[in-house]
């Protein structure tokens, strides 16, 4: 049976796929449908974290031992072989190192799309091709088509079409998202219609390796405290300090501990870490907003590479909304022109490329922002 | 199927099961006053009888339990508690043990205030005597040395053991989990003070074991309640549990000369086929060919280059069950503490597969085996050892 969502790998039936199961609804589903579709389903669940807490803490957490159960059940359910493959070194090495360092040069990186990029549809991918599957299936919410086109998900406050940019074309060509067509509502239905236990449970969310949410607090703990000053970006004044301008994102407003209200009495954000200053450098909405956005190392995925500008809409930060641009390449890097300034822009985030299109916008390419302005 | 993974549990066999049908039929709570607990406490004596007689131990000796878990347990931190009023605090215990015994006397080192002292291995994975010797003092509260090793099938000198511990006084248990049926193993020839068994590594029924503890070593309970075996455990009998156990102890013990040939024939038989086909495999633990050094049931290779894991789930794929022989935690394989112990290196260590036979093995799983496997060498070597 020839499936829409399989992507080039889907083309074919009966493949061997490798599904990674998180022990939550969506890729429990996602391998449901993988096995409708008549491919030969082996279940992984990634043990990503080095000690995995035994219960659950609140509803976050991809890698507890309650979510390795989870994933199992689902796994008995279906039917399908079931294992654990021990990522934990990796991960640590490629995403909670890299997403600390990120944070120590001054940017504000995005795990999950390192995670991506590094290990589900990397290390992962690499040893299942190497044991002899044909394709990896997740759970997120894109559609990749046999057309080989990663597009939004048809649930656009589910998309997850941003983190997966990062892929290049021979990542996407044996990947399989079985959940693009659906929202989370039908999943979820799907989900209970199967009797998987998982159909209730909830969404995880935030960083899965900082299971209580406290990001700064992880930072600090990482990198350790180094007061520094907090800075008006107009008159160079010193309004407060900080315990470390790494636990900063630009556009941040809350948790700037400023001793006294700006002269107009208006908000102040954050505009730029300057780490070699340990500096904090704040001001007004309107001085967050830029309209040049430069990004490096860029993976183009549909088709060739444009040569000239092009006119698309990209993507800023996950979730954020498309806005109109002109984009242009240069060998690896990648600009982007704003049709109208966009707030809050980050470096370390990945700007991604789409072309709109009513079956889907279209993911064109991606690369990670280095300068806005 | 070919199943060669006998040593994680293996099949009941046909008498106990039937043995264990027919009691669960009869009602009967052998604590009861009535006829019917008369009937049911009589199964339970008949079958501590047949097991205490084929063990070399007397009735009053054995105490049913849960499971090898819990008489590790029971053994471990109930003698432990009963000696340490004396003044012995150290627990002495092998280190290739598994985790039953093991955890348990973690667990008392960092709860219980005992001082854990592990008694290093030879290659091989055994004791030597000399090291037991050298550790033993007036402050040892209990030894505990396996009989043999669950992951490598090295057999332990138990017996020269023993004899060490008891000349100082101090009492030896022994796990006897994966030899009883496969080496001979008679309780009081042995000199150990306490010895584990359980039922479903021998044809017997899971969830089923006894702890054999001389009538003069003492032990504080774990599980309080009735009272019913010996002051030592309670808990209401299990009845056809028992009476399957005590078929199943009673035939692998009465048949372990044969059954270990057979066995013994049919994994050398697994290792030279093994060999012709993966050259460069290693063959862990004790020899084959040195008499009682080695479970007859148990052959360990280390697959250089292959992960264990990846080997693991190649065969699955061929409805092959083998083990990685390691402990899991949520499932996630760490390199095995008894390889690592035996000096193996963490690489290397990841590298190992068991098979294990046992009462239905087969030429013809062997030769599943030996078809599905050069391939799956050949796979789990591209994809290599990840981080
Ligand atoms: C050596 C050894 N001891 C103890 C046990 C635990 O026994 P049980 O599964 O009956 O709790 C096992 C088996 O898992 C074993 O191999």
């Amino acid at each position: 049976m020839i499936n829409e969502w399989g992507g080039q790998a889907g083309r074919l039936s009966g493949v061997r796929v490798l599904a990674a199961m998180s022990g939550g609804v969506d890729s429990a589903v996602a391998a449901a449908r993988a096995v409708a579709a008549g491919h030969d389903v082996t279940g992984v669940h990634l043990a990503l974290s080095k000690n995995a807490a035994t219960h659950r803490t609140g509803a976050r957490g991809c890698c507890t031992k309650e979510d390795a159960h989870d994933a199992r059940r689902s796994a008995d359910v279906l039917g399908i072989p079931f294992y654990v493959w021990d990522m934990a070194e990796r991960f640590h090495e490629d995403v909670v190192e890299d997403f600390v360092a990120e944070y120590a040069a001054g940017r504000t990186p995005n795990p999950c799309l390192r995670c991506n990029e590094k290990i589900k549809f990397a290390a992962v991918l690499d040893r299942a091709l190497a044991l002899g599957f044909d394709a990896v299936v997740t759970g997120h919410h894109a559609r990749l088509g046999a057309d080989g086109l990663l597009r939004r998900s048809v649930d656009l406050a589910k998309d997850q079409s941003y983190v997966l940019a990062v892929l290049n074309s021979e990542q996407l060509g044996h990947s399989m998202f079985p959940l693009g067509d659906s929202t989370k509502e039908q999943v979820r239905a799907e989900a209970h219609a199967r009797g998987l236990a998982v159909a209730d449970k909830p969404d995880s969310h935030d960083i899965c390796f900082i299971a209580d949410g406290d990001t700064q607090g992880f930072l600090r703990k990482h990198l350790g405290s180094e007061p520094g000053d907090i800075v008006d970006a107009g008159t160079g004044e010193v309004l407060g300090k900080h315990d470390g301008a790494f636990a900063y994102t630009v556009g941040q407003r809350k948790g700037l501990a400023l001793g006294r209200p700006a002269p107009d009495g208006r908000p102040r954000y954050v505009l730029s870490i300057t780490p070699v200053t340990n500096t904090v450098t704040v001001g007004p909405a309107e001085a967050l907003e830029v309209s040049q956005v430069d990004g490096t190392r860029t993976v183009w995925i549909a088709g060739e590479p444009p040569v000239g500008p092009i006119e698309c809409e990209v993507q800023l930060r996950a979730h954020g909304r498309p806005a109109p641009a002109v984009v242009e390449l240069d060998g690896s890097a990648m600009s982007a022109r704003l049709r109208r300034p966009e707030r809050g822009i980050a470096a370390g985030q990945a700007v991604v490329a789409y072309r709109p299109d009513p079956a889907g916008d279209i993911v064109l390419g991606s690369a990670t922002i280095t300068t806005a302005s | 199927m070919a199943y060669l993974d006998h040593a994680a549990t293996t099949p009941m066999l046909p008498e106990a099961l039937d043995a264990y049908v027919a009691t669960a039929r009869e009602v009967g709570n052998a604590s009861s006053l009535h006829g019917a607990g008369r009937a049911a406490r009589r199964r339970v004596e008949e079958s501590r009888e047949r097991i205490a007689a084929v063990l070399g131990a007397r009735p009053s000796e054995v105490i049913f339990t849960g499971g090898g878990t819990e008489s590790d347990n029971l053994a471990i931190k109930g003698v432990y508690w009963a000696r340490r009023p004396e003044g012995r605090t150290k627990v002495l215990a092998g280190a290739v043990e598994h985790h039953a015994v093991l955890d348990a006397v973690h667990w008392l080192g960092e709860h219980e205030g005992a001082e854990v002292v592990s008694l290093p291995v030879d290659h091989e994975g055994r004791v030597r005597p000399e090291v037991l010797a050298e550790a033993l003092d007036d402050t040892v509260a209990l030894v505990s040395v396996m009989w043999a090793n669950n992951e490598v099938g090295t057999v332990q000198p138990i017996a020269e053991l023993a004899a060490l511990a008891a000349a100082r006084g101090v009492p030896l248990h022994t796990d006897a989990v994966q030899a009883v049926g496969q080496v001979p193993v008679d309780y009081a020839a042995s000199g150990v003070a306490a010895l584990t068994v359980t039922g479903h590594k021998l044809g017997g029924p899971l969830g089923v074991g006894a702890l054999v503890l001389g009538r003069d070593v003492a032990c504080t309970p774990l599980l309080h309640g009735g009272g019913q075996e010996r002051d030592v455990r309670s808990g209401t009998l299990d009845v056809p549990g028992i009476v399957s156990f005590a078929v199943a102890v009673e035939h692998a013990v009465k048949h372990q000369e044969q059954h270990a040939q057979r066995l013994a024939a049919l994994r050398d038989e697994l290792i030279e086929r093994v060999r012709a086909v993966v050259p460069d495999a290693v063959l862990n633990g004790a020899p084959t060919d040195r008499p009682g050094a080695r479970l007859p049931g148990n052959a360990h290779f280390g697959f250089p280059g292959c992960e264990g894991d990846a080997l693991l789930l190649l065969l699955d794929a061929q409805d092959i069950a083998v083990s990685t022989g390691s402990a899991c935690s949520a499932g996630v394989a760490q390199p095995s503490h008894v390889l690592l112990e035996m000096g193996a290196d963490p690489l290397a260590a990841r590298t190992s597969l068991r098979f294990t036979l046992g009462h239905t093995s087969t030429r013809a799983d062997l030769d599943a085996l030996i078809t599905a496997l050069p391939p799956a060498v050949d796979r789990a070597r591209r994809a290599g050892m990840s981080r």
